[in-house]
C-alpha cells in the first residue's frame, strides 16, 4: 500500500459513502435516469476540475477558470453555433492565451495568482461583450453528444472515467507528464537538466486551457444556452476538487483520477444536501464541513504514514 | 331496497365529488419551488409570501406539499443540479425564480420530459415547455421616464442605476428606459451599476458624482434608490427626483423628505407575493386547466396618494408587498387566453 493507494482510497470512499447517504434518502437515485440526472453536471465541473489540476502540478493557481469556462460557454453557444470557422479560432486563440499567460509568469517571474486573478476580469469583460443578455444555442452535435443514452451506462458516468484514464496516463506515465510534474517539483532540477521550462510550462497552462474550453462547451451542451455568468463557482470548485482528490497546493502532486472523483464528489455532496431537506442557509456551510472532515481524515492517513 | 340505497350512495358520491372537485384534483400533487437567490429584502419578502400562502394551502388540502428550496450560492449551474434533485424527488410541478433565462433550460427540459409542469415567474427561462409569468422589465423602465416627463415637461438629466452588469433584468430595464428617453427631452448623463443593492448604489453614485452635470433625475432599477439619496444628500447638490423601487427604507426616506420640504417622487416595482401567484398558476395547471404559457405580472405602484398606507403595511427592512389569491391567478389566466 503506497502513499499513492492510499490517496485515490480516501475520495473513492467519501464519494462511495456519499452516493450510498443519497441512495438511502432517494431511492428512485438508483437508476440510469437518476444517476445521469445526479452527475450530468459533474462533467464540467470534472473538465474545470483538470484544468485547475494542469496548473496546480505546476505549482501555480489559476484563479480565472471560472470566468474562462464561462467565456468559452458564452463562445460555443453563439459563434461556433453560427460560424464554426470563427468560433473554433477564437476558442484556440483562448488556448492560445493560456499557454502564453504561462510563459509570461514564468518569464517575468509573476506570481500565478495575481496574474490569474487578473485575468478573470479580462475574461468576464469578453464573455460580457460576446454575450451582453443571457442566450445563444448550443451545436446540434454537442447537445446530442451530451444528452446521448447509451445502454446501460449513462454519459454522465462514462465521460468522467474516459476524462480520468486518459489524464492519468498522460500524466503519470507519458515523460510529458513526468517532465511536468517535474516542474512542480523541483524546476530547478528540471532546467539544470536541459529542459525549458519555459515551455512545458506554458505547454502546461495551454493544456488547461484546453479543458477549461472542453469545459465550456460540456456545460453548453448540458444547458443548451449559455450565460455569461454561467461558471463562476468553477474557480473554487476546480481548487477543491482537486485537493479533496488527493492533490496538494505544492506542485508535482495531483492525481487526475482524484481530480474528477474529488468533482464529482463535490457535485454530490451538494445534492446530498438538498435531499437532507438541510435549509440553504446552512448548505454552504455543511458543503465545506464535508470538504474539512475529508481533508481531516486524509491529514490523520498520511501523518501515520509519515510516522511509520 | 339494496338497490335503491345503492343509487343513494353513488348520488351521495358524486355529489360530494362534484363540490369538492376544484381541491381535490390537486390534494396529492407536490410543488417545489427552486429559488436561486434569498440575499435581499425583496427575496425575502418573497420567500416569507410563499410560506404563508402555500402553508395555507396545504393545510387545507389543496395540494400535499409546497416545499421551497434556496441554492447556497446564486449560480445557475448549481439551480440546474437543484431541479435535477427535484425530479429525483419526484415532484409533480416546479416553480423556479431562475438564476439565468438561458444557463437552466437543460435541466428544465429535463422537468418536463420526466412530466412534471414548470413554472418561472420574475427570473423566467426561455425554454418552451415551461410557464412563463413575466415581469415586462422594459416596460418598466419606460413607465419611469413617462412619470418624469410628466414631472419636468422640459426634459433635463438623468443619472441612470443600473443592477448587475449581465443579468437580463438589467438589460431590459435599462433598455426600456434608454428607449423612453430617446424620444423624450431627457439626456441620460451618466450611467453607474448599483447592483440593487443601497450601499453598492450609493458609493457608485458618490463615485460618478463629481463628473456630472446637474441632475433632474434619477432613474433607478429597485433597492437602489436609498442608496442614491445617501449619496446626493452628502454633497451640496439639490435632491434630484428619485424614482423609487418600493423598499421599505426608500419609501421611508421618501415619506420623511415629504413631510420636510414636499419632496415627490413614484415608485414601481414587482410584489414578492408574484410567486404566490406562480404557487397558484402551477396549481391550476396541475388542476388540468388550460393556461396560456406566456403571462404578465402587474407592477405594484406606489404614488404620493397611497405612499402612508404602503408604508404602514410595509415592515422595516422588507419592501412593498401583495400576496395573490386563486381568484387573482384564475383572472389573470382568464384575461391572457
Amino acid at each position: 500500500m503506497t502513499r499513492d493507494h492510499l490517496r485515490i482510497l480516501l475520495p473513492i470512499f467519501s464519494l462511495g459513502l456519499l452516493l450510498a447517504g443519497v441512495f438511502y434518502l432517494q431511492p428512485r437515485a438508483m437508476s440510469y435516469f437518476g444517476l445521469n440526472l445526479l452527475f450530468n453536471l459533474a462533467v464540467p465541473v470534472a473538465l474545470a476540475t483538470i484544468a485547475q489540476m494542469m496548473i496546480l502540478m505546476v505549482n501555480d493557481i489559476d484563479l480565472s477558470i471560472g470566468t474562462f469556462v464561462s467565456f468559452c460557454a458564452c463562445v460555443t453557444a453563439t459563434f461556433v453555433q453560427s460560424d464554426p470557422v470563427v468560433g473554433y479560432a477564437m476558442l484556440l486563440g483562448a488556448i492560445a492565451v493560456y499557454a502564453a499567460m504561462g510563459a509570461i509568469i514564468h518569464a517575468r517571474g509573476l506570481p500565478a495568482i495575481v496574474v490569474t486573478l487578473g485575468m478573470s476580469f479580462f475574461w468576464s469583460g469578453m464573455a460580457i461583450l460576446i454575450l451582453p443578455s443571457p442566450g445563444g444555442s448550443a451545436p446540434a452535435w454537442l447537445h446530442a453528444m451530451m444528452k446521448a443514452k447509451p445502454p446501460f451506462v449513462p454519459v454522465a458516468i462514462i465521460a468522467p472515467v474516459v476524462i480520468g484514464l486518459i489524464m492519468h496516463y498522460f500524466v503519470k506515465r507519458s515523460s510529458l507528464g513526468v517532465l511536468l510534474r517535474g516542474v512542480g517539483g523541483n524546476s530547478q532540477a528540471i532546467d539544470r537538466s536541459g529542459w525549458s521550462v519555459l515551455g512545458l510550462k506554458a505547454t502546461a497552462y495551454g493544456i488547461a486551457g484546453l479543458f477549461g474550453v472542453l469545459s465550456g462547451m460540456a456545460l453548453v451542451g448540458l444547458t443548451t444556452s449559455a450565460d455569461a455568468n454561467i461558471a463562476l463557482r468553477y474557480t473554487l470548485l476546480s481548487i477543491a476538487g482537486v485537493i479533496l482528490g488527493g492533490g496538494e497546493f505544492t506542485g508535482g502532486r495531483v492525481s487526475p483520477i482524484g481530480a474528477v472523483i474529488g468533482a464529482m464528489t463535490l457535485t454530490l455532496a451538494a445534492s446530498f444536501l438538498s435531499f437532507l431537506h438541510l435549509s440553504s442557509d446552512w448548505q454552504i456551510g455543511a458543503q465545506g464541513a464535508i470538504l474539512i472532515l475529508v481533508l481531516a481524515v486524509r491529514l490523520v492517513f498520511t501523518r501515520r504514514e509519515a510516522l511509520a | 331496497m339494496k338497490f335503491k340505497n345503492m343509487l343513494m350512495g353513488v348520488i351521495a358520491g358524486t355529489t360530494i365529488l362534484a363540490s369538492t372537485h376544484a381541491m381535490a384534483d390537486t390534494a396529492d400533487k407536490r410543488i417545489a419551488f427552486s429559488n436561486n437567490y434569498a440575499g435581499n429584502s425583496w427575496r425575502q419578502a418573497m420567500l416569507q409570501s410563499w410560506d404563508k400562502v402555500t402553508g395555507e394551502a396545504v393545510k387545507t388540502g389543496v395540494v400535499a406539499a409546497a416545499d421551497a428550496f434556496t441554492t447556497s450560492e446564486n449560480q445557475a449551474t448549481e439551480q440546474a443540479a437543484q431541479i435535477q434533485n427535484m425530479i429525483l424527488q419526484g415532484y409533480d410541478a416546479i416553480v423556479i425564480d431562475a438564476a439565468s433565462p438561458t444557463a437552466i433550460n437543460g435541466a428544465v427540459r429535463e422537468a418536463c420530459d420526466a412530466g412534471i409542469t414548470v413554472v418561472s415567474f420574475d427570473g423566467i427561462v426561455t425554454e418552451p415547455c415551461a410557464w412563463r409569468i413575466a415581469v415586462d422589465f422594459r416596460q418598466m423602465g419606460r413607465e419611469q421616464v413617462k412619470y418624469l416627463e410628466k414631472r419636468y415637461p422640459d426634459g433635463g438629466n438623468l443619472l441612470e442605476i443600473r443592477g448587475l452588469a449581465g443579468v437580463f433584468v438589467d438589460d431590459e430595464i435599462s433598455a426600456g428606459i434608454h428607449e423612453a428617453a430617446k424620444d423624450s427631452k431627457f439626456k441620460i448623463v451618466g450611467s453607474v451599476h448599483g447592483d440593487w443593492a443601497q450601499d453598492v448604489a450609493q458609493k457608485a453614485v458618490a463615485g460618478i458624482l463629481p463628473s456630472l452635470p446637474d441632475i433632474t433625475a434619477v432613474v433607478t432599477q429597485g433597492g437602489d434608490g436609498y442608496g442614491a439619496a445617501r449619496a446626493f444628500a452628502a454633497t451640496d447638490r439639490p435632491m434630484p427626483t428619485i424614482i423609487m423601487g418600493n423598499r421599505q427604507d426608500e419609501l421611508k426616506w421618501w415619506s420623511d423628505e415629504h413631510a420636510k420640504n414636499g419632496y415627490e417622487t413614484t415608485s414601481l416595482s414587482i410584489a414578492p407575493g408574484v410567486s404566490t401567484l406562480a404557487f397558484w398558476v402551477a396549481q391550476q395547471v396541475l388542476n388540468g386547466k388550460e393556461v396560456a404559457k406566456d403571462l404578465t405580472v402587474p407592477f405594484l405602484r406606489v404614488d404620493q396618494d397611497n405612499l402612508a398606507e404602503m408604508l404602514a403595511t410595509t415592515p422595516e427592512g422588507s419592501v412593498a408587498n401583495v400576496e395573490y389569491s386563486l381568484e387573482d391567478a384564475q383572472t389573470l389566466i382568464k384575461s391572457t387566453k
